[in-house]
């Protein structure tokens, strides 16, 4: 057993002004850091106290629902992986460890670490798709795409929609966000037929919900969890010239 | 009296049409009634869930003109729990040339299954298998490809074909991103109103029908009320009701336990998909789930315990690594049992493999439960870079949790309860047994008998939401076109609602002792030790025994913090734990009643002398039908629907020639 110190951000409400709130628990290296977070709450649930509020689900690193701040970084210190995937071996014994939840406009916090990411689902509404009705498919082979677009275009679409690149903006911009799925329709063939109208819809969408410009400082992708690269918004700001262009 | 209780019992119509099996699907289209496009507006369609089979059916409905209310318990549709699925999807393509064909898809799922499944159900679901992959590509789903520019295609387990399409390890992910698009088109054109953040807590029942349902919004705390003309269920399965699964921690079955309560029997709870390659269980206690390491693995990964008993206890002490143990002192024993599948074995086979070696002292882990999966040979064979480039996600995630390489060291793995083959009973048309309820995905019992096969799970969720429900649900909805829509002042609603009510304010005043993670770790050791991955007549006596004992402490000793209202964690888990209990007793029932060995389910008492399962054709071939009692209390009651196979022979299974 090692004791860590987490200094967690507490806040009943959207209205209710937050505070940090320090609690010592006791845990082990090879205990995962959101189980850490459940040992807290067992005791604090045990103490008939409220337990810290936190988005969790798979625990796997995939459905990107975990939000953490984890020391100034979204996902914590490890690259490359989600805060669900984090351990307690990245830390020391004794070490303080901050706990934030994702600090932006256009995610209001809604209790303690939970912030509220609907903005995200509104801008994949906006054009992330491609017009398609069920039923009137060709057969799959019917449409060979080269191997090398196929795995750039399933780099891109890896995205997990946590949110994690807006967390490190300075400007809370989610151009990483968009720039994935736009570069996953722009990599592919069946992607063209929409590709100016949603490169359009996308980013007017992000403007108009709040989030911030990009300064092409790369932070976003730096804390991405899944690696997301910075080329991804040279493909964006490619595509969305060449659609402003032909207006 | 043999008359009389015949007539007692309700009669099981499985509505399975007329004809050869080949036929069955294709007749059902060519004379189901229709909904023409004017109708179709007036009709409204709820949709729990939002995985494959509920994004993909929400979408598909509103795409032919359907109004669709769909719900999801987190923050975002895209966020439901398919996304992990991480090997790939099933479809008799036959782009190998390696012989594959709808028929054989069929005969290998119903044959993985163990002979458990609904033929006609399966027969469509591998003859819709094709359309899914054309619809996913369509949709600008990022499979694998070859450098010639067509899919490209992986073996599963069960199966001696390539017939798997993938997308990295991330098939879930892409597929269900892909379901999600659609479904965001379909919001875009207010087809589809999306509720997030909302939990179904009840079925709303008018007449006999079910016209709405009760939903939690879980950031205030206020029960809602939503009426429609039918629902359709996509909740998935109960497998955290063992606590440690490799479900995702919001998993729950309470919809489903609701809707069992509202009169839709739950069919075959008894089969639990135990997967044989999971990260084994750690020690101390604070381990909140167990992680998958796809079955994909097993296309390179060769599984092996030492051969001596001395070797491996040096290995549980930790004298030695995986990687000291000599050649000749290595057990293959999937290979050596099964040579014709080798470590392509169906899950069933292998994890029950894994067992009986760690249970007869060859585990390689201070616990002595894992074994080991080992890629040194794929690595010597197509060098690291082909290894990383197939299965480097993997390998990252197995050596961020246990500090391990897998490129140095063999991964350790054991069996984890994964996938459930049970689930609400649905006639051909995945209706329940309650009119205008619909149960769709790993929710459903109806496709993989007592055993799913490796990437059948996304085709199958994919197939309900796609391909049949949007069709079979207009055979029901085409006599609803005269029907109001339904107010949610009905009495109906407001005794629905208040019932969840004054249940979430009995938890909030037991005011005990007890935390619900710790009630629910209690529950998942019962579950594990008496009903998992061995059972015996008595190990279920006693696991009902002590579920009747765990219910009692819930009721009386459990400690819920906070309110009624607002954002409250700790009460939404303890209402998910009192329907786990709940359907922790139906799989030992299940289990009890079935006295053979099957699938997923495996009575000691009914093994071969090679310790293989030892079916009961004779007394067992039928569909294990539960009927709620009215009270959770008491036993419920078993409703018999018999299997019918008009094109396999049934036979034992055989992975060994």
């Amino acid at each position: 057993m090692a004791k860590y110190i987490l200094k967690v951000w507490r806040q009943a409400n959207p209205k209710a002004s937050g505070k940090f709130v320090e609690y010592s628990v006791e845990s082990t290296p090879d205990t995962s850091f959101l189980e850490t977070l459940d040992i807290l709450n067992e005791t604090l649930v045990e103490k008939g106290e409220e337990p810290v509020a936190f988005d969790h689900d798979c625990r796997e690193g995939i459905c990107g629902m975990c939000s953490l701040y984890v020391n100034g970084h979204p996902h914590g210190p490890a690259t490359g992986a989600t805060t669900c995937q984090l351990y307690m071996r990245r830390f020391k014994e004794g070490e303080v460890i901050t706990v934030e939840p994702w600090r932006s406009a256009a995610f209001p916090v809604i209790k303690d670490l939970i912030v509220d990411r609907n903005a995200f689902d509104k801008i994949q509404q906006a054009g992330g798709y491609v017009s398609f009705n069920c039923g009137g498919a060709q057969d799959a082979n019917a449409l060979p795409i080269s191997k090398v677009a196929a795995d750039e275009a399933m780099d891109s679409a890896s995205c997990i929609g946590c949110g994690a690149c807006v967390a490190a903006c300075k400007n809370g911009s989610a151009m990483l966000f968009v720039s994935a799925k736009v570069s996953q329709f722009a990599l592919l063939p069946q992607g063209q037929v929409e590709a100016k109208a949603r490169v359009k819809a996308m980013v007017a969408k992000m403007d108009e919900l709040g989030f911030g410009n990009c300064t092409n400082t790369g932070a976003c992708a730096a804390e991405c969890p899944k690696n997301i690269k910075l080329s991804n918004i040279a493909r964006l700001n490619r595509e969305y010239l060449c659609a402003k262009v032909s207006d | 009296m043999e008359e009389t209780k015949k007539a007692a019992q309700p009669v099981i119509d499985s509505k399975i049409p007329e004809g050869p099996v080949a036929e069955k699907w294709t007749n059902y289209k060519a004379h189901q009634k229709l909904v023409n496009p004017a109708n179709k507006r007036r009709l409204d369609v709820i949709v729990v869930g939002t995985g494959l089979a509920g994004a993909s059916a929400a979408s598909t409905l509103a795409e032919m003109g359907f109004n669709v209310l769909n719900f999801c318990i987190q923050d975002s549709p895209r966020r439901a729990h398919s996304i992990a699925a991480q090997g790939g999807i099933n479809a008799a393509k036959n782009y190998k040339n390696d012989g594959d064909s709808v028929y054989r898809l069929f005969y290998d799922t119903v044959k993985g299954g163990d002979y458990r499944a609904r033929e006609a159900n399966v027969y469509r679901l591998a003859e819709v298998s094709n359309d899914i992959i054309d619809q996913c590509v369509a949709q600008g789903v990022p499979f694998a490809r070859e450098y010639g520019g067509l899919l490209d295609n992986r073996s599963f387990g069960g199966a001696q074909v390539s017939r798997t399409f993938y997308a990295k390890g991330q098939t879930g992910q892409q597929l269900l991103l892909g379901a999600y698009s659609s479904l965001n088109r379909q919001i875009q054109l207010g087809k589809v109103k999306s509720y997030n953040r909302y939990e179904m807590h009840d079925v709303v029942l008018i007449d006999g029908r079910a016209r709405g349902i009760i939903a939690k919004n879980l950031v205030t705390g206020k029960f809602e009320r939503f009426a429609a003309h039918a629902v359709v269920i996509a909740t998935g399965g109960y497998g955290n009701a063992y606590f440690l699964s490799t479900n995702a921690m919001a998993c729950n079955c309470s919809a489903a336990v609701a809707c069992y309560r509202k009169g839709a029997y739950f069919a075959n709870p008894a089969y639990v998909q135990i997967h044989p390659t999971c990260i084994p269980v750690k020690g101390g206690g604070n381990q909140s789930k167990l992680t998958l390491m796809s079955e994909s693995l097993r296309n390179d990964g060769r599984i092996w315990v030492p051969k001596s008993l001395e070797t491996a206890q040096k290995l549980q002490k930790g004298e030695i690594k995986g990687s000291q143990v000599p050649e000749e002192d290595r057990d293959y024993y999937l290979e050596r049992r099964y040579p014709a599948f080798g470590n392509l074995v169906p899950r069933d086979v292998a994890s029950r493999a894994a067992k009986e070696r760690c249970d007869k002292g060859f585990g390689v882990n201070d616990s002595g439960k894992a074994v080991f999966l080992d890629f040194s040979d794929a690595i010597n064979r197509l060098g690291k870079d082909v290894v990383a480039q197939r299965y480097g996600n993997l390998f990252d995630m197995y050596e961020e949790i246990t500090d391990v390489s897998p490129y140095e060291e063999p991964m350790m793995i054991y069996p984890a309860i994964h996938y459930t083959m049970g689930g609400i009973w649905v006639d051909y048309e995945l209706q329940t047994s309650v009119k205008g309820l619909f149960a769709i995905g790993e929710c459903n019992f109806s496709d993989h008998g007592a055993n799913r096969l490796g990437a059948s799970a996304l085709m199958q969720g994919l197939a309900d939401g796609y391909f049949v429900l949007p069709y079979t649900i207009q055979n029901y909805l085409s006599d609803q076109i005269t029907v109001p829509r339904f107010s949610t002042d009905a009495p109906e609603f407001a005794e629905a609602e208040k019932k969840c009510v004054e249940a979430h304010k009995a938890l909030l005043n037991i005011k005990g002792k007890r935390s619900v993670d710790s009630i629910h770790k209690e529950l998942g050791n019962i579950m594990w030790d008496n009903v998992g991955m061995a059972r015996t007549k008595a190990s279920l006596e006693e696991a009902l025994t002590k579920l009747k004992a765990l219910r009692k402490e819930f009721e009386t000793n459990l400690f819920v913090p906070g309110e009624l209202e607002g954002m409250n964690v700790e009460l939404d888990k303890a209402f998910r734990l009192r329907d786990f209990i709940t359907m922790g007793e139906l799989v030992a029932y299940d289990a009890l009643n079935r006295n053979e060995s099957c699938g997923g389910h495996f009575r000691e008492e009914y093994q071969t002398e090679e310790g293989e399962a030892k079916r009961d054709d004779e007394n067992y071939f039928y569909v294990a039908c539960w009927n709620y009692a009215g009270d959770d209390n008491a036993a419920p009651s078993l409703i018999k629907e018999p299997l019918e196979y008009e094109a396999i022979k049934v036979q034992t299974r055989n992975y060994k020639s």
